[in-house]
């Protein structure tokens, strides 16, 4: 049987290209495709390579090794991807079960639920970042309104900035999220909960059984996507802290754009060198499940 | 319904409330506080009002007349934004349509691996591929060039605008194809008559996506560009950050102008992103 699928598919193919010959259709879509591939040629594969090229002496390493700062920074990673990334997704979760309900309102919330991804961060984010200002910011300012105390000094405390930083990319890139999931939702057969109701399933047994197992794989998969993008979050550090205080809050992202700053190239290709074992496999499980 | 029902659909309701509002305020804050900025005059942002005794179009006046040191160059800036993004779109639109044409429609040898090497790159996070690319980007004299941006911009964004595409182009029938070759059309009149109209939908949607994605970073347009003359508005914003005593109403007030078109394009085309956008990624 497969042998005749493929034969019948081998003439198929024959016979729709019988017009202009193989060559022709080759020659045709190497023309069509050259343009991304000069592309890819000369602002991806040239730049990496010159860039590992650039970070071949293992001097640079005992060098970011010795850097206290560089240390500090994969811990900041570290516990950026890991805090920030859950915490998102379980509310990106969460909210596509609110979204999902049918009311007016809620229509409308989502419309506007949507603005921290589609406007610019820079505005925003330092919108917040004078917000969080010890002295004339809002916040602060009701603190004092308040309880006749002053505020702490948000942006001061390495721990607290960081943390606000998390919470600014939250704020940016929950709503992507809560979409996709929400679409995901959607996807989930409506009978399903019929039945389910008819049955008397509460709704944690209507979770546990029908929307998380019909969800798992796309919540795993964007989960490691956002690991991803999140790595290469610049903005939500370094437009709220700059990094500081004291070159605490740096993450990766930030960090080689640091030394690149300071001149040091070896150094910033060196820190994303070494990300790479984070990375890779994340990249390596992506692949195998988008590239089919 | 029993009273019992009664009560439990009241609880439901108050419920989703309790969530709706808070999620209503998260969003909106610093959005609020943005806007809340550009109509105060300068001491009244700066006390904590929450909304101000006086508003005012002052701030407005200020910048759209650049009467502001940090703001000489505004419209210069607002422009290389417009140029840059729509530059980006181009580019992107061209390199990712053909790309996806030979990949998909003409079933190209090694189409697989052009394919492949494109979602590693989609993979690359941003950061990381800023420094090879200032470096090259120097190398090839392209630095303070708007072109730096632009190809900076399509080469990040065209992996992924080829993925969306090969998904939508697959979905068409090889049929039309067939038809069309039968009475003798090339195969670029396969790609002007028959996949470019069929495909209009999912153009929009990567256009935008590539305009947007453009119009939004930060990073790249100041690693590349550092002349006042051809910097984009965002990292004029930056900018700002360098004074102590920087005129921070002025910035939130350029910053809301800058955040409207992205805004408006968001929502007008709301229907292709959310279509064309989703649905590649929630195939994973």
């Amino acid at each position: 049987m497969t042998a005749t699928t493929i034969d019948t598919a081998a003439r198929r193919e024959k016979s729709r290209w019988a017009g202009f010959g193989l060559s022709e259709r080759q020659a045709w879509s190497l023309l069509f495709v050259a343009p991304y591939v000069a592309i890819f040629i000369g602002f991806v594969l040239f730049p990496v390579g010159y860039s590992f090229w650039l970070a071949r002496s293992p001097h640079l390493y005992v060098e970011l090794a010795s850097d206290p700062i560089f240390l500090r920074t994969v811990i900041n990673t570290f516990v950026f991807l890991v805090v920030a990334i859950n915490v998102k997704m379980a509310l990106a979760l969460f909210l596509s079960g609110f979204f999902v309900q049918k009311r007016w309102w809620v229509k409308v919330l989502a419309v506007l639920f949507v603005l921290p991804w589609a406007v610019p961060s820079i505005p925003t984010i330092l919108s917040v970042r004078f917000m969080l200002n010890p002295e004339w910011g809002v916040i602060n300012q009701l603190i004092f309104a308040f309880t006749a105390e002053d505020g702490p000094n948000w942006l001061n405390d390495p721990a607290l900035a960081l943390s606000l930083s998390m919470l600014v990319h939250i704020w940016k890139s929950l709503p992507f999220w809560t979409l996709i999931l929400l679409a995901g939702r959607l996807a989930i057969p409506g009978e399903l909960y019929e039945a389910a109701s008819v049955d008397g399933a509460g709704a944690w047994h209507r979770f546990r059984y029908i929307t998380w197992p019909s969800m798992s794989t796309l919540y795993v998969t964007c989960t490691l996507l956002s690991m991803i993008f999140t790595v290469g979050d610049f903005n939500s550090v370094y437009l709220l802290t700059g990094g500081g205080p004291a070159d605490l809050t740096h993450v990766l992202a930030t960090l080689g754009i640091r030394y690149l700053r300071l001149d040091q190239v070896g150094l910033a290709m060196a820190s994303i060198v070494c990300a790479l074992p984070l990375i890779l496999p994340l990249v390596y499980f992506m692949m195998r499940r988008l590239s089919r | 319904m029993s009273p019992r029902r009664v009560l439990r659909n009241i609880g439901f309701e108050s419920g989703l409330l309790l969530i709706g509002i808070p999620v209503l305020l998260w969003t909106l804050i610093p959005i609020y506080h943005m806007f809340l900025f550009a109509i105060s005059p300068k001491d009244a942002a700066f006390s904590g009002q929450l909304w101000p005794t006086n508003p005012t179009l002052r701030n407005f006046e200020t910048v759209l007349g650049q009467k502001h040191h940090f703001l000489n160059h505004f419209w210069l800036q607002m422009l290389n934004s417009v140029v840059i993004s729509l530059g980006t779109a181009a580019i992107t639109l061209f390199v990712a349509t053909a790309a996806a044409f030979a990949i998909s429609r003409l079933r190209m040898k090694g189409g697989r691996l052009v394919m492949n090497l494109a979602l590693l790159t989609y993979f690359i996070p941003a950061a990381f591929l800023a420094v090879p690319m200032y470096k090259t980007m120097g190398m090839y004299g392209l630095l303070n060039n708007d072109w730096a941006l632009v190809l900076a911009m399509a080469t990040i964004a065209s992996p992924y605008a080829i993925w969306i595409l090969r998904q939508a182009s697959d979905k068409l029938p090889v049929e039309l194809d067939e038809a069309a070759m039968i009475d003798g059309a090339s195969p670029f009149q396969l790609f002007r008559l028959i996949y470019l109209p069929l495909m209009v939908p999912s153009l929009i949607a990567v256009g935008t996506y590539a305009l947007l994605l453009a119009w939004n970073e930060y990073l790249y347009a100041f690693l590349l560009l550092s002349k006042n003359t051809a910097i984009t508005l965002p990292v004029a914003l930056g900018n700002f950050l360098s004074a102590d005593d920087s005129p921070w109403e002025l910035l939130m007030t350029a910053g809301f102008l800058y955040a409207l078109p992205p805004a408006a394009i968001y929502y007008a085309f709301r229907r292709y992103m959310s279509s064309g956008l989703t649905a590649g990624a929630v195939k994973g």
